[in-house]
């Protein structure tokens, strides 16, 4: 008996397992029976207080013909897809910035980064006052300057309310991006740019040619990554508006949230939780497969 | 209590408990009700509680939990959680059959797992037999059945008109007006002078839901009938949100997009001349240090939500119950709990402490001093007395917990007062969507 131990003790393949088993442990209990749990319920009419029974596909049907619902994934798409291609735009551009040999590198680097820092519920409630019907320093500044003559209703008029969650979340992801970026911009080696300008290449096209292809594997992750905390977003929401005005700035994560909690119906919740996944998984199947081929990235034409 | 009292009180509770026929008969039986409980031996408790809209309240509760363990040797733990907290913590004590002995929660809560409580119509009939009775507006929310109570009613966070004495006299009235259209015509003259109104109509789950309810009833509108059948899309409905509709532009810019505390912030800084709120405006300016903030309180009074057509109060509160959880392992020393706190020993000083930011509900705290110490606390002394229950004139449940946390009614109002939709179509959308949740 204990010769086997002591020979189970020299086998690297049992010595592996045993070392991974606390790390799945935590992974199984943490991640894949709340994962499992919630997929589940959100296939039975579970309620708060109430165990529920299998159902089927009833919430889905059921949400489907929901106008809310509707206008949740509605906004929650156009929010996703606005906030990214912004964040991507301004990261990039501050990534390239940052990159070049500027006075106080590192003191800038660590002040770009200060927003992501910030907890989300804080910066959150900072952008509410900002966009406060009464108090919004933004209007205040502009009707001092005489350039508008009443209060913007940042937050009570739809669109403006889209536009105004957007631009927070903006502030807030777009340092994840420069960050990340600037990290990929690194590791390109100086050496190519050097040839570039040997054969006379201008700024645009170093960065089209030599600079894109070679950062296109950091965008995709990068880029993955903000897609999926954007379509996920749920503090942002929850201290700027509740989802109102209307419901205009509802997520489908505030709206799981709403009807599970608050609201008591703890498998339509979830139901509206399990649907972003087929959206998350699409944004991950993009990233990996749309934007890692490998002609692309050298700057070729896909076959 | 004395023969006579109790012949008025029965005179007053059956002129009053329409609806609950079978009151004053279990009155009369338990008028000489005696309390009589022993509390099982070694028990201690966990309580948790919302907390807290007032500092005093959590300090002059905990020196009565001090008292009660004390008197009978029964430790108390007591948990504080912000109000929109509890309902996911009881709701997974419940779930679990594991967590704190009592809990004290908001609205419709005990009616989502009613078997999951500990039957406390003993302690109620002792209170209310003791102490002048429940208002009727208890029984939907605690005694769903008529016969059983399955939580002890604590009360309501009150919410009344304030509003800025010299704005309303400025506008041409000497009162606040006590009919709907007196209330619309003030609005009106606030936005002549440049001192506007200003109503919650974002997701605010107190404020825009507790004016809301009260617009719509007003007229006569109501979600559901006393069969749980969804009747919203009424002409009462539509004239509540034609009102709305003239009423929406005589407010202060932005309400749209209001959350809770938004009302408090314009009204202090000078920008707001009246909204519906809970004392918590008055209190803050009258405690305050700053002059100016201590000049306004004196201008700020308060008045009991206007009548509408329909003839009778109609406000709508924020309520408050203790549950009891069937698993405690102490039942016992848990009533004991809750009656030794509802008793006037400890509860008239807890509701002075909360400086009348909760009216309990039994009539005898209508004679605490709170309410008569300073004349502007007065009407809130009357906020369980002037409300209809949650999910009126329905029955309490998922469905009613689950429309009110879907905004149904407050997007509905929103949706009309800002013309995004016509009356009509804002109703018809109600109608839908409450369908789905009262489908069963």
């Amino acid at each position: 008996m204990a010769a086997l131990i002591s020979r189970l003790q020299d086998n690297r393949n049992v010595l592996g397992l045993v070392f991974l088993v606390p790390a799945a442990l935590l992974l199984l209990v943490f991640l894949t029976y709340p994962l499992g749990l919630g997929t589940w319920l959100g296939f039975t009419d579970a309620k708060i207080g109430r165990p529920g029974v299998w159902i089927g596909l009833e919430n889905f049907e059921y949400l489907w013909g929901d106008s809310v619902t509707r206008l949740a994934l509605f906004n929650t798409i156009f929010y996703t897809s606005v906030a990214s291609v912004i964040k991507f735009a301004l990261g990039l551009w501050l990534a390239v910035l940052l990159n070049k040999n500027l006075p106080f590198k590192a003191t800038l680097r660590a002040i770009v980064l200060l927003p992501f820092i910030v907890p989300t519920a804080l910066s959150a409630l900072a952008f509410w006052w900002i966009y406060d019907a009464q108090f919004s320093v933004i209007s205040w500044a502009l009707t001092r300057m005489g350039l508008i003559h009443q209060y913007i209703d940042f937050l009570g008029d739809p669109w403006n309310a889209r536009f105004s969650t957007i631009a927070a979340n903006v502030w807030r992801g777009v340092p994840f991006v420069a960050i990340t970026l600037l990290a990929g911009l690194q590791t390109i080696s100086p050496s190519y740019y050097e040839a570039a300008s040997l054969d006379g290449a201008s700024p645009w096209q170093q960065f089209r040619y030599v600079t894109l292809p070679l950062l296109t594997p950091i965008i995709a992750i990068v880029m993955t990554f903000s897609v999926l905390f954007t379509f996920t977003d749920f503090q942002l929401i929850y201290v700027l508006t509740r989802g109102g005005p209307l419901n205009a700035t509802h997520l489908m994560a505030t709206l799981s949230f709403q009807r599970a909690i608050p609201g008591g119906s703890l498998g339509e919740g979830a139901a509206i939780a399990t649907a972003m996944v087929p959206f998350l998984l699409a944004a991950i199947l993009v990233a990996y497969f749309g934007l890692q081929r490998r002609a692309w990235q050298q700057g070729g034409k896909d076959a | 209590m004395s023969e006579f009292k109790r012949r008025k009180f029965l005179k007053t509770s059956a002129g009053v408990a329409a609806g609950a026929a079978v009151g004053p008969l279990i009155w009369v039986k338990d008028a000489n009700a005696q309390w009589k409980n022993v509390p099982e031996k070694g028990a201690h408790l966990r309580v948790l509680r919302w907390s807290r809209f007032v500092q005093g309240d959590i300090d002059q509760y905990m020196k009565n939990v001090a008292r009660f363990t004390e008197k009978y040797g029964i430790p108390v733990r007591i948990d504080n959680e912000g109000w929109e907290d509890v309902r996911p913590k009881a709701a997974v004590a419940a779930n679990t059959g594991a967590g704190p002995d009592i809990i004290l929660s908001t609205n419709d809560d005990a009616n989502l797992y009613p078997e999951k409580l500990v039957d406390v119509t003993d302690v109620c009939d002792y209170l209310g037999s003791k102490l002048g009775g429940f208002y009727p507006v208890c029984y939907p929310y605690l005694r769903p059945d008529g016969r059983h109570w399955i939580g002890v009613p604590l009360g309501v966070a009150g919410v009344c008109m304030v509003y800025r004495q010299s704005a309303i006299k400025a506008a041409g009235f000497d009162s606040f007006p006590k009919d709907f259209d007196g209330f619309l015509k003030l609005c009106k003259g606030l936005k002549e002078k440049g001192t506007p109104a200003g109503f919650a109509l974002g997701n605010a789950t107190g404020d825009a839901n507790t004016w809301c309810q009260w617009l719509v009833w007003g007229f006569g509108g109501k979600l559901v009938d006393t069969n749980n059948k969804v009747v919203i899309n009424s002409p009462e409905t539509i004239k509540a949100l034609e009102f709305a509709k003239e009423l929406y532009p005589t407010f202060v810019p932005g309400t749209l997009s209001w959350l809770d505390p938004s009302n408090n912030k314009a009204f202090l800084d000078g920008q707001l001349y009246l909204t519906n709120n809970g004392i918590s405006i008055y209190y803050a300016a009258e405690t305050s240090s700053d002059p100016k903030l201590k000049a306004m309180a004196a201008d700020i009074y308060h008045a009991n939500m206007p009548v509408g057509p329909i003839g009778h109060p109609t406000e709508f509160q924020l309520f408050f119950n203790q549950m009891i959880f069937k698993y405690t392992k102490y039942p016992k020393a848990a009533k004991e709990f809750l009656r030794f706190m509802m008793e006037p020993e400890q509860m008239d000083a807890w509701v002075q402490a909360s400086i009348g930011y909760v009216t309990p509900p039994l009539r005898y705290y209508e004679k605490n001093p709170i309410w008569t110490a300073d004349p502007k606390n007065t009407p809130y002394r009357d906020s369980m007395k002037n409300m209809l229950p949650s999910g009126y004139a329905g029955k309490m449940g998922y469905a009613s917990a689950g429309a009110l946390a879907d905004f149904i009614v407050v997007n509905m109002v929103a949706e009309a007062a800002s013309g995004s939709k016509s009356p009509q179509e804002a109703a018809e959308r109600a109608q839908k969507r409450a369908e789905r949740y009262y489908k069963v």
